[in-house]
């Protein structure tokens, strides 16, 4: 920006060609292109990888529950759309697709109330002096890997749930539907729930606590000499005007979570061919069966279980890729209504 | 807005008047409020300490020497290749990375400025198993370097690229106006002035962002299972067709199986991975920060 509006400054001589800058603007030039190629290899590659599982698997890849390798001990191949198969072999996502929807709805469940109450008692409760510690810790609980939570949610959270949890709600809301059953191992939806809202957590309470530090004092204080308590000033006042930056923030955590992979994978349950009729039932997700079949797949000779993998990997980037443009679209949305207001 | 505090014990001072019950009310709500934050810390020191306490008693020193055997042995083969992964992303995205941003900053104009910054918010959306099926699809099978050290550090590379150029745009962009212009005045060129002027400013803000973009890639797994693979033997010189080992994966698999001694490495491994990430983030945090504060207040 200030380079440009200096141009006049410049001075007119060039001494060389590397002085001239032509080499550096060029070289940088370069590796931005490939920073923004980035995207649409990703995309072109997993379509072209993916283009026979497409043919073959037809809308089953989207409406089935069956994921079944097909007979891998014959010798002969199945042919559909024009591409082989292995005979009897079904890739259906059905159950990965309900399974990650399912798991990142119940994350922003939990997430998103927590966040708001975090992120206002980080504005307006923690002492100055005690603020940059508090923003660290929350901050790193962002950074902490996702195989870590894994770890912690294999020991702490799935043992809870299977001894604590499940029974709790079996005996107190038994026959409600998708609370009621309560058993089982503790891996399944809630858990992998639970572990998402862990991991996305730290992300929305940072945005939404940036978003309240810019909420104008004036119209704070205003708010409490008509005579409305503090507490009533920030859901009366403060909330109502950063609802759609808190949407923002919940679209990008959302894409987050859809995403993740290891801590899901470990305490998800890996659940095949059967949807979840209950919170406390095994399920699965895109990110997480990707990792878990790879090794069965490459057992496929004909190589159409890798490329329905891949499709899935393709399902997956177009549905982050929808959340996080909506997250744009609504933060667009939320700038304009500022600078109308 | 960092005064909020103190103003809000005048206001509190001002709500004493308040009938009795919406004070108690009010103070509920606060409650919740601030119990929600102190559970939130609490659950990370739980986590923490769940992880340490365990993983420090398996932190025998052996363990530093010793590659795996199957699901026993030692790390040594794991943090080796979790820093040559992670070093040789890092290495890459300085030059990719930081390349894009200054381009940014300093040359780009108009929609293709507006493009790049949108495709690298985009590339930051992308999940991370994604980015290593890609890996997987474009290194290992089509170019046919099967999994190797370049795969994964090129999958790790994509991971850290968008926080690495909003990093370097946004810091080179916060260099004053006045600063470049004075150097302009003096009849500096371009590249003079974003060497001499511009990057000094912007360096603390940039290698911020690195190494917190390193402690991100640290701490991946699903980017590296598809494209630098698992070996139980120490990485070697090649680059291309060997498997690297590497610390997230000994935490995933080892938790798994039924053996006492897996368990302890898988908690040896997590112990290692959480101080390096620490680290990082406190480098990151404490020390560059205030580099560039001293460098901002000589100015």
């Amino acid at each position: 920006m200030a380079i440009r509006n200096a141009g006049a400054l410049k001075p007119a001589h060039r001494r060389s060609l590397l002085s001239s800058g032509v080499v550096f603007r060029f070289g940088t030039g370069f590796m931005a292109l490939l920073t923004a190629a980035i995207v649409f290899l990703i995309a072109v590659f997993l379509v072209l990888y993916s283009y026979p599982a497409i043919r073959f698997n037809g809308v089953d890849i989207l409406t089935s529950p069956i994921w079944n390798l097909g007979n891998q001990y014959g010798t002969g191949v199945e042919h559909r759309g024009g591409f082989a198969g292995a005979p009897g072999a079904s890739f259906g996502g059905a159950v990965f697709i309900v399974g990650t929807l399912a798991s990142s709805a119940l994350a922003m469940l939990v997430a998103t109330p927590l966040a708001i109450l975090v992120a206002i008692a980080m504005v307006y409760r923690v002492p100055r002096p005690l603020r940059l510690p508090v923003n660290t810790l929350v901050e790193l609980m962002a950074g902490v890997p996702s195989v870590v939570y894994g770890l912690w949610g294999i020991g702490v959270l799935v043992p809870w749930i299977a001894h604590a949890v499940g029974p709790f709600f079996s005996a107190h809301f038994s026959g409600i539907p998708f609370i009621g059953a309560g058993a089982g191992s503790g891996n399944g939806l809630l858990a992998a729930g639970l572990i998402l809202a862990v991991m996305v957590f730290p992300i929305m309470a940072a945005t939404m606590r940036d978003v309240i530090y810019r909420f104008p004092q004036d119209v704070f204080e205003a708010s409490i000499g008509l005579g409305a308590t503090s507490w009533k000033t920030v859901t009366r006042l403060v909330l109502p005007a950063i609802r759609l930056q808190v949407l923002a923030a919940m679209m990008l955590a959302l894409g987050r979570a859809l995403g993740e992979t290891m801590a899901v994978l470990m305490v998800c349950g890996s659940a095949l061919n059967s949807f979840p009729s209950d919170i406390f039932q095994p399920v699965n997700t895109i990110a997480a069966v990707i990792v878990s079949q790879l090794d069965s797949a490459l057992t496929d000779p004909t190589g159409m279980a890798e490329r329905s993998l891949a499709e899935l990997a393709l399902i997956l980037f177009v549905i982050t890729l929808s959340v996080n443009f909506l997250a744009r679209i609504i933060m667009r949305g939320a700038d304009r209504v500022k600078r109308t207001v | 807005m960092s005064d909020n505090v103190a103003r809000l014990s005048l206001s509190r001072r001002v709500e004493k008047e308040l009938p009795l019950l919406r004070t108690l009310r009010r103070n509920a709500w606060w409650g919740v409020s601030v119990a929600a934050l102190c559970a939130t810390l609490s659950l990370l020191a739980a986590i923490f300490w769940f992880v340490l306490s365990r993983g420090i008693p398996a932190l025998r020193p052996e363990i530093f020497v010793t590659v795996t055997s199957g699901v026993a042995g030692g790390l040594e083969n794991a943090i080796v290749g979790t820093l040559l992964l992670v070093g040789l992303g890092v290495g890459m995205v300085v030059l990719v990375g930081v390349g894009a941003g200054i381009w940014l900053a300093e040359y780009a104009s108009g929609p293709a400025r507006a493009g790049v910054r949108l495709l690298t918010d985009v590339l930051a959306g992308v999940p991370s198993i994604v980015v290593g099926y890609f890996g997987y699809v474009l290194l290992v099978k089509q170019l046919g370097w099967q999994f190797s050290l370049v795969g994964g550090s090129i999958a790790l590379m994509i991971i850290m690229l968008p926080y690495v150029v909003r990093g370097t745009d946004l810091a080179l962009e916060s260099v004053p106006k006045e600063l470049r212009e004075g150097a302009f005045a003096l009849g500096a060129t371009e590249t003079t002035v974003l060497l001499t002027v511009s990057w000094p400013y912007a360096l603390p803000g940039i290698l911020t962002m690195l190494l917190l973009a390193a402690g991100i890639a640290l701490g991946e797994t699903a980017p590296l299972i598809y494209t630098a693979g698992w070996s139980n033997y120490m990485p070697s010189a090649a680059l291309t067709h060997a498997p690297v080992a590497y610390l997230t994966y000994v935490i995933w698999t080892f938790i798994s199986e039924p053996f006492e001694r897996s368990h302890e490495l898988a908690y040896a491994a997590a112990t290692i991975l959480m101080v390096m990430i620490v680290v990082t983030n406190v480098l990151a945090r404490s020390f560059f920060d205030h580099l560039a504060r001293k460098q901002r207040g000589v100015r």
